[in-house]
């Protein structure tokens, strides 16, 4: 199948440059980038993006699919139409399912179901330690093998700090990162909410800030010691930005992510929103002073990539008082709206920062060549954004199976028009493609 | 006036002037529980329920009174009797009574907010009877209006809250009403239970309030004090390692006669209750002439029924209590 994107601004990740120029796809590949205009081919489809935005395809390094165990939160076909919808082509898939992603079998799960049933790519990410207990390390060389990209207990931090240098170190045998939640659990100690003013206003338990920033502290130093691949992922505060400018500024192996949620709302909006448990998310959303920081780290390019943390749940797993509802909200599908809305539009990044943050650096990091950048050879996955669209988030209408938002209702700018999987339109207008 | 509002949940949402209604309906309300037959027919054919996700004396037997009083039919939900124990969720136990034609639920709940969902997912009006950490409206209304009916006023007074401030909903709803209504708050306790960043609540009490100061030495906090509050301290705390012992707790946070000596000569002392004897408050101080602590019971019961009166009262905003004010009286 031949497919020709006309008309539409290309941004290139890796020269930073945005230009017009048409994309020529054939057999599921780039064939080549032509400035326009194209000449007539009767044989090909023709996606016409003038007025719009084409990136490589994003990548979505940090996503819940629920899929073995909890299908009633989210399953790998709602979840990759979800990914699809929001402009991912492909997204990997966190371990702490039912049961855990924690040896060769499950991997293999997760991928043949992915081929049955998935819209976009799916790479799954093993589990470190058996069960995700923190206890013993999972066979992290058979996962390898059998295709799991990473190794991520997250969900659960991993506490012991031995256990955590060994991983480091065994992993590094296979080149791929260790993906840490960082998180003290005895600075948590029960919290359910950033701890602050509005934490002592509202009576709820606080996490502390040091309750990252002091693992963040420990997989750095060991990160160094080791020369093992670290990954930090959903970077919540100031201070752990100032430890991973730290560690980048001595060469360790370290790269991190931080959410569109993070960059997009403080603490205060559990008050504003009245206890919502849709705000309840962890890491927890942090302090003005924070956010600040967040988004000027990822206009300075300290941060690696932008990451969702889609995290559905249930509608009953957030009907109930705060303290029981599960922590988590659903991004997939708001990620490119916030982005474009909190950092695009405000100045921060440009579309090929974007590119770079949300395609470039997750292929990166999980070592996929082919991916994360448009170039003749490259796997012809796309994503075409319109950059001035408004439209309004309505959680009822969401292709993942999780409502679980602080954003319904929120008036967002840039919406994903197109996303193309290797070679294929899975998304066009805005829908998803019968397929 | 009267309350145009579904619900009572916080002081830090309530207006000045609603708050000064409450305490003017109050003294109303209170002369009825000197009488010989204390009722009147107020809340006739409205029906209150009193649903207490935790143990409670005073609060739960003065909402089910003040009910009683205003001749309201209260009914009780015990949560270890009841299908809660079955893992009936707080949404579909509301949702039960409710269909039972409850008028009004007056909730504790261990989790802060619990009254904010329930108000959200329900038509009767709830009364917040202490949510986790967060606010007990009640318990500082009827503060407010123990120290007014002894010192004649709030503005300007130098009111110390001691103790566990971090996990106390009595000083939060005190802060919020006593600030706004003028007065000093003098916050003090250990500095592992003093909240994050508590004072910048002061910031907010407007251009009527009061200041709001922060020490961890009680002297500081007692000295020419009008109104002392000690605040209850949950003996487990100190498992947690927020304070090493019982004994050095009463040592330095304690509040007995010694300390109270630098207070000003007509102080009052206050303690919203269960009192542990010897640890927050010395007994020769609890059961001292300046203690109004049982008077703080007594005024209890008054304040809720002036609040279920103004939440509940026909409905018919000022008229409401103008009608009142020829039952009672």
């Amino acid at each position: 199948m031949k497919l020709i994107i006309k008309g539409g601004l290309v941004a290139d990740p890796v020269t930073g440059k945005t230009e017009l120029l048409d994309v020529v796809v054939e057999d599921g590949r780039v064939v080549r980038l032509d400035k326009p205009p194209t000449g007539a081919d009767r044989t090909a489809m023709v996606i016409d993006a003038t007025g719009q935005v084409v990136l490589p395809g994003l990548i979505d390094a940090h996503t819940h699919l629920r899929e073995p165990g909890q299908e009633h939160k989210e399953d790998i076909a709602s979840g990759t139409a979800a990914a699809a919808l929001g402009g991912f082509t492909t997204v990997a898939a966190m371990a702490n399912t039912d049961p855990v992603i924690d040896s060769r079998t499950e991997v293999e799960f997760v991928l043949k179901r992915a081929a049955e049933t998935g819209l976009v790519n799916v790479l799954p990410v093993g589990a470190v330690t058996k069960g995700q207990k923190g206890e013993e390390l999972a066979e992290l060389g058979d996962m390898a093998e059998a295709g799991a990209v990473a190794f991520s207990d997250d969900g659960q931090a991993i506490a012991n700090a031995e256990l955590m240098r060994c991983a480091l170190e065994y992993a590094k045998m296979f080149g791929r990162p260790i993906i840490d939640h960082c998180q003290d659990e005895s600075l948590t100690n029960e919290g359910v909410m950033h701890q602050g003013y509005w934490s002592t206003i509202l009576g709820l338990r606080g996490i502390p800030a040091a309750a990252e920033e002091v693992q963040v502290a420990r997989d750095i130093i060991l990160a160094g010691r080791t020369g093992g691949r670290l990954h930090l992922t959903h970077l919540s505060s100031a201070g752990s930005l100032d430890l991973l400018r730290w560690a980048k500024e001595r060469g360790l192996p370290v790269t991190a992510d931080v959410t569109p949620h993070h960059l997009s709302l403080t603490d205060e909006v559990v008050r504003r929103l009245d206890y919502d448990t849709g705000t309840k998310v962890n890491p927890p959303f942090r302090s003005q002073r924070d956010l600040e920081a967040l988004r000027q780290a990822v206009g300075e390019g300290l941060i690696d990539l932008i990451a969702t943390d889609h995290a559905p749940h249930h509608f009953d797993d957030k009907d109930v008082e705060y303290n029981y509802a599960s922590f988590g909200i659903v991004g997939l599908e708001t990620a490119v709206g916030l982005v474009v809305t909190n950092l695009v539009e405000p100045g921060i990044l440009d579309w090929a920062g974007v590119a770079r943050l949300m395609s470039l650096g997750p292929a990166r990091l999980f070592g996929l060549k082919a991916k994360g950048r448009l170039e003749a050879g490259g796997d012809a996955d796309l994503t075409i954004i319109d950059p001035k669209a408004e439209w309004t988030v309505d959680p009822a209408g969401f292709a993942s199976k999780g409502r679980n938002t602080p954003f319904g209702g929120m008036v967002l700018r840039g919406r994903v028009t197109a996303t193309i999987v290797r070679g294929r339109p899975v998304v066009l207008d805005g829908k998803l493609v019968e397929q | 006036m009267a309350l145009r509002r579904k619900d009572i949940l916080t002081l830090e949402d309530m207006s000045v002037q609603e708050m000064q209604a409450i305490l003017d309906n109050a003294s109303s309300f209170k002369e009825i529980l000197g009488r010989d037959i204390k009722k009147v027919p107020t809340l006739r054919g409205k029906s209150i329920l009193t649903l207490f996700y935790e143990a409670s004396t005073r609060t739960r037997t003065s909402f089910e009174l003040a009910g009683k009083y205003l001749s309201a039919d209260t009914v009780n939900i015990a949560t270890t009797t009841s299908a809660i124990v079955k893992g009936e969720t707080l949404k579909d136990t509301a949702w039960t009574v409710e269909a039972m034609g409850i008028d009004c639920i007056v909730m504790r709940h261990p989790i802060a907010g619990a009254p904010h969902f329930l108000a959200r997912i329900c038509q009767a009006s709830i009364v917040n009877a202490g949510d986790g950490m967060h606010e007990h409206p009640t318990q500082g209304l009827l503060d407010m209006f123990s120290i007014a009916e002894r010192k004649g006023r709030l503005k300007g007074l130098k009111v110390a809250i001691i103790g566990d401030i971090f996990h106390s909903r009595v000083a939060r709803s005190n802060i919020w009403g006593l600030g706004k209504m003028g007065a000093d708050v003098w916050l003090a306790g250990p500095s592992t239970l003093i909240p994050p960043e508590v004072e910048r609540m002061g910031e907010t009490f407007g251009s009527r309030g009061g200041r709001l100061r922060v020490t961890c030495r009680v002297e500081e906090a007692i000295e020419a004090a009008d109104v002392v509050m000690v605040l209850r301290l949950q003996l487990e705390r100190q498992k947690k390692g927020l304070f090493p012992s019982i004994r050095e707790y009463a040592r330095l946070f304690g509040v007995d006669r010694r300390r109270l000596a630098l207070a000003k000569d007509d102080f009052i002392l206050m303690h919203p209750g269960p009192m542990n004897r010897g640890v927050e408050i010395a007994s020769n101080a609890a059961d001292a002439d300046y203690s109004v602590i049982i008077d703080q019971v007594t005024n209890g019961v008054a304040v809720r029924m002036a609040v279920l009166y103004l939440l509940l009262g026909g409905g018919g905003g000022e008229e409401a209590v103008a009608d009142k004010g020829g039952e009672v009286r």
